[in-house]
């Protein structure tokens, strides 16, 4: 009980003083896994909403399978990440490994599925409602999915940040893929994995704490400048 | 909504900077003793190169060598070391310093370690006691020279029952893990100082040559891919041997106790 009082102190301390380096890796915790949600979204969204629209032979399979890809272990993700990555393999000329960038490439992988499966079923409540609307106006596939999108942005908010949530705080897959190099792939999680290592749990509970925090932050501001749970508006 | 998300993360995007990247893969040991912050620096004012850690066990370390992922690597593992420049991953291995492994365990000494007239004598004591005793289990550096130990001792650690447990982590996982459950285990000397969560572990016994850990850094050959920066590699190894590193790492203390001696013959 002890440690966990010094961690909420180590990590009022941390935040009240500015701690350089605390900053460092929360901004590249932040940078990573934005740009992986960001890539992750945009290619799980009209996946997922296309799998709400279309019909076609294997539909069920590709669900089941991408429902199944959402327990996805980041470990295993990170390991095969790295064996495409590393320098004696397909990918090595590229040098990529051990950099940001194999980290947003392990975490779309991992957060794509959540977000396409979160995004399939809202998409398919949706598509029931308006299923009839947009088949009588003769629109095409292309204006059901882009209709379907906007009008259900707010349920595709909740499943990006579902995404988020998911790679914010993921730490087996970007340890092996970025090795958690200090000032160039050390993040958040990587940090707190090493301080517990180092058996100093006070700092390691001060960083999941700013951690949180920062998630909390996130959360907020995404909800704020979408303007959400907002009187007169959907 | 768009706009003002986008507009964030280009502002978060908008930091990085570099001199020469080179890239090293270092036994955990090396990392959670302290030395690393202090040779860093020095590296960087001296060389100008940015050299970048893979905190790994000397496995592992060897692995990304022989993928060519690293430029150089700095273990502690001879017959592991020998292999690797056998097998034509490494250039040429050359010491640089040593340390000492320690035996750890609880302050109570239930297998009356302290007073053992060797480290095998103190490993039988654990084994006769069958008293809780947990081991790297990570193909490591410790973990080689833990099972080099218990083969002088003349035992083997595969055979043994529920108390020696292989807990396949890095050092201070591992000795998290002892605190956790008041067991003995085999750390080097600058983990052990470092480590803040000692609990009610205490150092029992040192001192036995068996436990001497040597440190030796290896070059990756470069023909194995264009990326592997040798010329690096070989100024950091210049720069290794030379007295100022000498003076940094023989000078490197933690509560007074000197963690490692430098060794390295001029060539």
């Amino acid at each position: 009980m002890v440690d966990i009082l010094d961690g909420l102190i180590a990590a009022f301390w941390l935040v009240v003083t500015f701690d350089a380096e605390l900053w460092e890796i929360s901004l590249r915790s932040l940078r990573v896994t934005l740009t992986a949600l960001v890539i992750a979204s945009a290619i799980a969204i009209p996946l997922g909403t296309f799998l709400a629209v279309q019909r076609f032979r294997y539909r069920r399979f590709v669900i089941s399978m991408i429902n199944a890809l959402m327990g996805l272990p980041p470990v295993v993700v990170g390991l095969v990440v790295y064996i495409l990555l590393s320098r004696s393999g397909p990918f090595g000329v590229l040098n990529l490994l051990f950099t940001p960038t194999a980290m947003i490439i392990a975490q779309v992988i991992i957060i794509t599925p959540v977000i396409a499966s979160i995004a399939h079923q809202s998409m398919r409540e949706l598509w029931a409602e308006y299923h009839d609307l947009l088949i009588s106006l003769n629109t095409s596939k292309r204006q059901r999915i882009m209709t379907l999108i906007w009008d259900g942005r707010r349920n595709l908010l909740t499943a990006a940040l579902a995404g988020f949530g998911r790679a914010i705080g993921e730490v087996g897959a970007i340890m092996i893929v970025g090795g958690n190099i200090d000032n160039v792939t050390r993040v958040l999680t990587t940090a707190i994995a090493l301080e517990t290592g180092k058996g100093d749990f006070a700092l390691a509970l001060g960083l999941g704490f700013v951690l949180i925090g920062l998630a909390i932050f996130v959360n907020l501001a995404i909800h704020t400048l979408s303007q959400t749970e907002r009187e007169g508006r959907w | 909504m768009m706009k003002g998300i986008l507009a964030g993360i280009m502002a978060i995007w908008a930091t990085t900077s570099v001199a020469e990247d080179m890239r090293m893969a270092v036994t955990t040991s090396f990392d959670s003793s302290g030395l690393a912050e202090v040779l860093l620096p020095a590296i960087k004012e001296d060389l100008d190169i940015d050299l970048q850690l893979l905190v790994v066990g000397t496995g592992q370390a060897l692995r990304l060598g022989e993928a060519g992922d690293v430029d150089a690597v700095l273990v502690h593992s001879r017959p592991a070391e020998e292999a690797f420049v056998a097998a034509g991953h490494g250039t040429h291995r050359r010491e640089i310093m040593y340390n000492d492994f320690v035996l750890i365990g609880p302050a109570s000494d239930p297998a009356d370690i302290a007073n053992a007239a060797s480290a095998a004598d103190a490993l039988q004591r654990i084994a006769a006691a069958e008293a809780p005793f947990v081991s790297r289990g990570d193909d490591s550096g410790t973990h080689k020279a833990e099972l080099g130990v218990w083969a002088t001792a003349g035992l083997d650690a595969a055979g043994f029952d529920g108390w020696y447990r292989p807990v396949g982590a890095g050092m201070g996982q591992a000795l998290n893990t002892a605190a956790g459950m008041d067991a003995y285990i085999l750390s080097d000397r600058a983990s052990w100082l470092n480590f803040a969560n000692k609990a009610d572990l205490a150092l029992l016994y040192s001192g036995d040559p068996v436990l001497f850990n040597q440190y030796a850094y290896l070059p990756v050959d470069p023909s194995k891919n264009a990326n592997v920066r040798n010329d690096l590699a070989m100024a950091l190894e210049t720069w290794l041997v030379s007295p100022r590193a000498a003076a940094l790492i023989n000078d490197y203390t933690i509560n007074g106790e000197t963690l490692f001696v430098f060794n390295a013959k001029a060539e």
